[in-house]
């Protein structure tokens, strides 16, 4: 499973735990109370991300808090430069997302084209009140004028090295792994 | 690399199921209040329609406009095209206007498999009904029908049709729709029986990977799935029966037949349906005939079909069989 041998841990399970705490409170307070959020997240370990934080908000609120799925596959920039995709599931809450304040929910944020692809995405399926974007970690090197607005983890990285995020529901642990990429310009030692 | 859809026999068993499972997730555009997506923009796309056909044009032209395609409808209706020449010509017509994929529509079998390996054209061609060859979407379409019935929407994704019993009835001379069915059902893992006629099943039909009756009362009671096919009444100068009521009494559906089926058996039909001649009212209007859900499945089909030869840098679906040499 574990593809980057090197690859070093830099948040192990107890963390992205309490990171993900401390988001849900972030998120109570700042949109006082979390009464019209709806938690989107992009597949795949976004998805997973946002129904953790959902049942942290219901913890914390005591109310049932609405969470889905966003796939971006079809609205992404680069789709001319590869073969198709596989496309995901978009699973958006019975009530919709009018008027609602939608929390977009994505495990690294890197150049900033998947939200912006999701930003147009959510265009197509109504009209939130706002939007706002949750991470579990930023390694930086925006591409686009686009910044979260819950950071798990700031990750200052080089492009040489790779960010990848393992969750439980997928990978059967919790753990993000700061690695260099196998095949890096200047990795050959 | 193959980029076209001229036949069903030409998917592998993995490139079925991935059309099945991204035409699942293009099924769900259409709840949607905005039924478009972004991602055919700036392409493309022709319907070249040289014989007569309302459900599958308007079904592709609905599949490429969701996707945000330009569409072009070219009607050849009348006019003397259906000669080599002229197609060459047509093509390279389009050509010219830089099309990115041709639908193609032809009463010649083999029209859109020389479209596409000519030369003449650089677009990637998808075959909409080619003479009684094929219909690579139609039988798509159907295979998705029977998942989601048969299986499950949710539970189907990523499966086949393994196992299930599915018995076509009726002109399998003339139908594109049986033999890509055929194609198609057996590369799924399906068990498919014809039942026709002596005089409607073509020569060769005992090569086909399926088994053949002529007792449509007695495969009923085996099969998940029923596909009436239509009686080509243009084509009954022919005698290729009696009269059409010995054909409706011995190879129609009707409420007493369909009383013999499974319980979760389901009936289907490719359309235009003809009311009292291979399937009743009766059959027709209960809720196990599936018809108009093959037309919006179609949809989300040739969706699927069009993003993946048309959405990347190359498509994403290969071919078991390379058939330039």
């Amino acid at each position: 499973m574990d593809t980057h041998s090197d690859a070093r841990p830099v948040l192990e399970g107890p963390d992205i735990a309490r990171v993900l705490t401390r988001i849900a409170h972030e998120i109570v307070e700042r949109a006082k109370g979390a009464d019209d959020v709806v938690l989107l997240g992009i597949p795949t370990r976004g998805v997973f991300l946002a129904r953790r934080l959902a049942a942290k908000l219901e913890e914390i609120t005591g109310r049932t808090i609405a969470s889905g799925s966003l796939d971006i596959t079809m609205y992404r920039d680069d789709l001319r430069m590869h073969p198709p995709r596989a496309l995901a599931r978009t699973e958006i809450p019975g009530d919709g997302i009018d008027g609602r304040l939608v929390v977009l929910v994505d495990d690294v944020l890197f150049s900033g084209r998947t939200i912006r692809a999701a930003l147009d995405a959510l265009n197509d399926i109504g009209r939130p009140r706002a939007v706002q974007l949750a991470v579990l970690v930023d390694r930086g090197h925006r591409e686009l004028p686009i910044r979260a607005d819950y950071v798990g983890k700031n990750l200052p990285t080089s492009l040489r090295e790779t960010v990848k995020v393992q969750l439980a529901e997928e990978d059967g642990r919790d753990t993000v792994l700061l690695g260099v990429k196998p095949d890096a310009p200047g990795d050959q030692r | 690399m193959q980029r076209h859809l001229i036949s069903a026999a030409d998917l592998t068993r993995d490139d079925a199921v991935l059309i099945l499972d991204t035409a699942e997730e293009m099924a769900r555009v259409a709840d949607r209040p905005i039924k478009k997506l972004p991602t055919l923009r700036g392409r493309t796309v022709v319907n070249l329609f040289f014989e007569d056909s309302t459900r599958t044009r308007i079904s592709f032209e609905a599949a490429e406009k969701r996707l945000s395609a330009d569409v072009i409808n070219f009607t050849a209706k009348g006019s003397s095209v259906s000669k080599g020449e002229s197609l060459k010509d047509t093509a390279q017509t389009l050509e010219a206007m830089g099309v990115d994929a041709v639908v193609i529509r032809h009463s010649a079998s083999g029209a859109p498999y020389r479209l596409a390996n000519s030369g003449w054209i650089d677009a990637a061609v998808i075959n909409a009904g080619d003479g009684t060859h094929q219909h690579p979407t139609q039988a798509l379409l159907d295979a998705f029908t029977m998942r989601r019935r048969l299986v499950g929407r949710d539970t189907g994704l990523g499966r086949d049709l393994a196992g299930r019993r599915i018995t076509i009835v009726g002109d399998v001379l003339h139908s594109r729709v049986a033999r890509s069915n055929v194609d198609l059902l057996h590369t799924l893992g399906a068990e498919v029986t014809l039942v026709a006629p002596p005089t409607l099943l073509p020569v060769g039909v005992e090569t086909w990977p399926c088994e053949v009756s002529y007792d449509l009362d007695s495969t009923l009671p085996k099969s998940d799935a029923v596909m009436m096919l239509r009686v080509q009444r243009e084509r009954m100068n022919a005698a290729f029966f009696p009269t059409e009521r010995e054909y409706s009494r011995r190879y129609g559906l009707d409420g007493d037949r369909m009383a013999r089926m499974p319980e979760h058996a389901i009936v289907m039909h490719p359309g235009p349906m003809v009311r009292g001649m291979e399937i009743t009212a009766e059959v027709a209007d209960s809720g196990r005939c599936t018809v108009v859900e093959q037309v919006a499945n179609g949809v989300s089909i040739r969706m699927a079909v069009l993003y993946l030869l048309l959405g990347g840098n190359e498509p994403a679906v290969t071919h078991a069989r390379i058939e330039e040499k």
